[in-house]
């Protein structure tokens, strides 16, 4: 009976862990996970019919099909930068090492309008490249060569960010060991960097799908709305939306957070199963 | 040797080649398209500029963008820090759920996130029909979109530093007498400042430029809640490019600005504390 009384000194009292407690799941449960139920339900509204209808409209499909496509370009341009950017980063040092870190995180900070607005300040009607490109017959804003770029740009630190850390704990003394028994260059990268590496990457990977195929600021700068040829998936929620096509748009968005959860619950697991082999930000 | 190596000699090879291509890279997609924004207003002359960075109407965009993001930014770093505490301190059921339900902003696209919050807090809405005033189509509306945005990144800078805390000072100092609370206040939280402050200015500095979650449950109403980057895009479709990177390249410069202050803290906090975050 006493030893209940005596409270552990390095812990808050029992009602303020309750109350830290209860206040942080109200939190959680007011402004993250009841968004999350609101677009499930709102999809719902109508029935499991209306719902699957949902997916029959031509300009949707067209939209899921280029959100696809895009992703598809995008996140393999960033895997590759990604390992060339921690090969050099983590295996070598050189001057300047931290600013250039610095620079890779540089699109986290920038809106995603002004990741538009770049592009179309380069390639945009009255762009610098503007008249060059209509010359030439080219178009890259409100065409996919523009979304693309757009997508490349926000997506842009996501897999280096994940490769960095681990590749820097993890040291250069087994790429030594290979290269002294007389494996070449690409041969030590291919099988001892990349397996060393294999679950951060895929980490990172599935950071970048998500956001590539989630973004809308970047891509709605770009693409132009044109129904049917450059709407990408979550262009195609906001035009239901406005449309008062609610039900529509919230089964289109249902995919999106479809997503959104697979890939969060796919990251948990890495967390939990091969936090050892990530780098250590991830280890719970 | 006639003066400091850029590299330190090593036994790996493709140094040049994945320098190279990574800075090419990062030249192309992200340099470049950065520096032509920033060319682009800075051809307007200073008194264009000026002109167009304090016309009203931008002005307020700008005051209604930074103003409520660092609104936000503060309750995040209040709810952050509790919500961090409750996961990395305490063991109770649901905890690894809750853990991974922090990340939902980040899963959630938020195109996604803007219309179910709006269909949350419209006049109709789940609790916008509860309420006796207005929160979608209001300021309050878009404070409660970049809450949302905001918080993951409070709890995720706090956790690695709060798994990481000593124990032992905590018990030396309930050792020296202190009470549970000063040992909080005066042990504790000071080690965490950095931590917090850095959580709080990269959710400061993502709500700033957030677009997709604000614009459904803004009701974007001109010198009301207009956000700077809807202005962006709305001088865009007027084809008014001067317009639209001049109020780019303010918000940049904070940004930039902002980033170099995250930088400092951190490598001021590892000084401080003599380990890596």
């Amino acid at each position: 009976m006493r030893a209940e009384v005596i409270a552990d000194p390095t812990s808050e009292s029992r009602l303020a862990r309750f109350a830290i407690i209860l206040l942080s799941v109200a939190f959680l449960a007011f402004f993250l996970i009841l968004p999350l139920g609101a677009v499930f339900v709102e999809a719902l509204r109508k029935g499991l019919e209306t719902y699957f209808e949902s997916f029959s409209d031509p300009d949707t499909i067209s939209a899921i099909e280029l959100t696809v496509l895009v992703a598809a370009i995008a996140v393999p341009l960033n895997v590759v930068f990604g390992l060339a950017a921690s090969w050099a980063i983590a295996k070598f040092d050189f001057r300047g090492k931290s600013f250039f870190v610095t620079l890779i995180d540089l699109p986290f900070s920038v809106s995603p309008v002004v990741s538009g607005l770049c592009y179309v300040v380069l390639f945009g009607a009255q762009g610098y490249f503007g008249p060059w490109l209509a010359a030439h017959d080219l178009q890259i804003i409100f065409a996919l060569p523009g979304i693309v770029l757009a997508t490349v740009f926000v997506t842009f630190p996501f897999v280096a960010r994940e490769l960095i850390p681990l590749m820097q704990e993890q040291g250069t003394s087994e790429e030594e060991a290979a290269l002294s028994l007389g494996a070449g260059g690409f041969r030590t990268f291919w099988s001892v960097t990349l397996p060393n590496v294999r679950w951060a990457l895929l980490y990172g990977v599935l950071l970048c799908n998500a956001r590539a195929m989630g973004e809308f600021g970047a891509v709605s700068v770009v693409s132009g709305h044109l129904r049917g040829l450059t709407n990408t998936v979550p262009l195609q929620v906001e035009i239901l939306y406005n449309d008062y096509n609610f039900v529509a748009a919230f089964a289109v968005a249902s995919v999106l957070a479809g997503l959104g959860l697979v890939t969060l619950a796919i990251k948990s697991g890495l967390e939990w199963r091969y936090g050892d082999e990530m780098s250590s930000a991830h280890r719970r | 040797m006639k003066r400091q190596q850029f590299r330190t000699p090593s036994a790996l090879p493709g140094f040049g080649m994945a320098y190279g291509f990574a800075w090419a890279y990062l030249g192309l997609v992200v340099l470049i398209p950065l520096a032509a924004v920033a060319l682009y207003a800075s051809s307007l002359g200073p008194a264009r500029f000026m002109q167009i960075a304090t016309e009203p109407r931008t002005f307020a965009a700008l005051k209604v963008s930074f103003g409520l993001s660092l609104l936000a930014a503060a309750l995040n770093a209040v709810f952050g820090l509790l919500i961090a505490w409750a996961l990395t301190r305490y063991r109770f059921p649901g905890r690894r759920l809750l853990d991974a339900a922090v990340d939902l902003p980040f899963a959630l696209p938020t195109a996604v996130a803007g219309i179910a919050l709006s269909a949350i807090y419209a006049p109709n809405g789940w609790i916008g029909a509860l309420l006796p005033f207005r929160v979608a189509f209001t300021p309050l509306g878009i404070f409660i979109a970049l809450v949302f945005i905001g918080l993951p990144f409070v709890v995720r800078t706090l956790q690695p530093v709060m798994a990481d805390l000593d124990r032992e000072l905590e018990e030396a100092s309930a050792t020296l007498g202190a009470t549970r609370a000063a040992t909080v206040f005066r042990v504790v939280l000071p080690t965490l400042l950095p931590a917090l402050l850095t959580g709080f200015a990269l959710a400061f500095a993502r709500a700033v430029g957030e677009y997709g979650s604000v614009i459904f449950i803004a009701g974007n109403i001109p010198y009301v809640s207009e956000i700077a980057p809807l202005l962006i895009i709305m001088r865009l479709e007027e084809f008014d490019y001067a317009g639209a990177t001049a109020i780019a390249t303010v918000m940049l410069a904070l940004s930039f600005a902002l980033l170099f202050a995250v930088n400092l803290l951190e490598s001021w906090s590892r000084r401080r504390l003599g380990h890596a975050r």
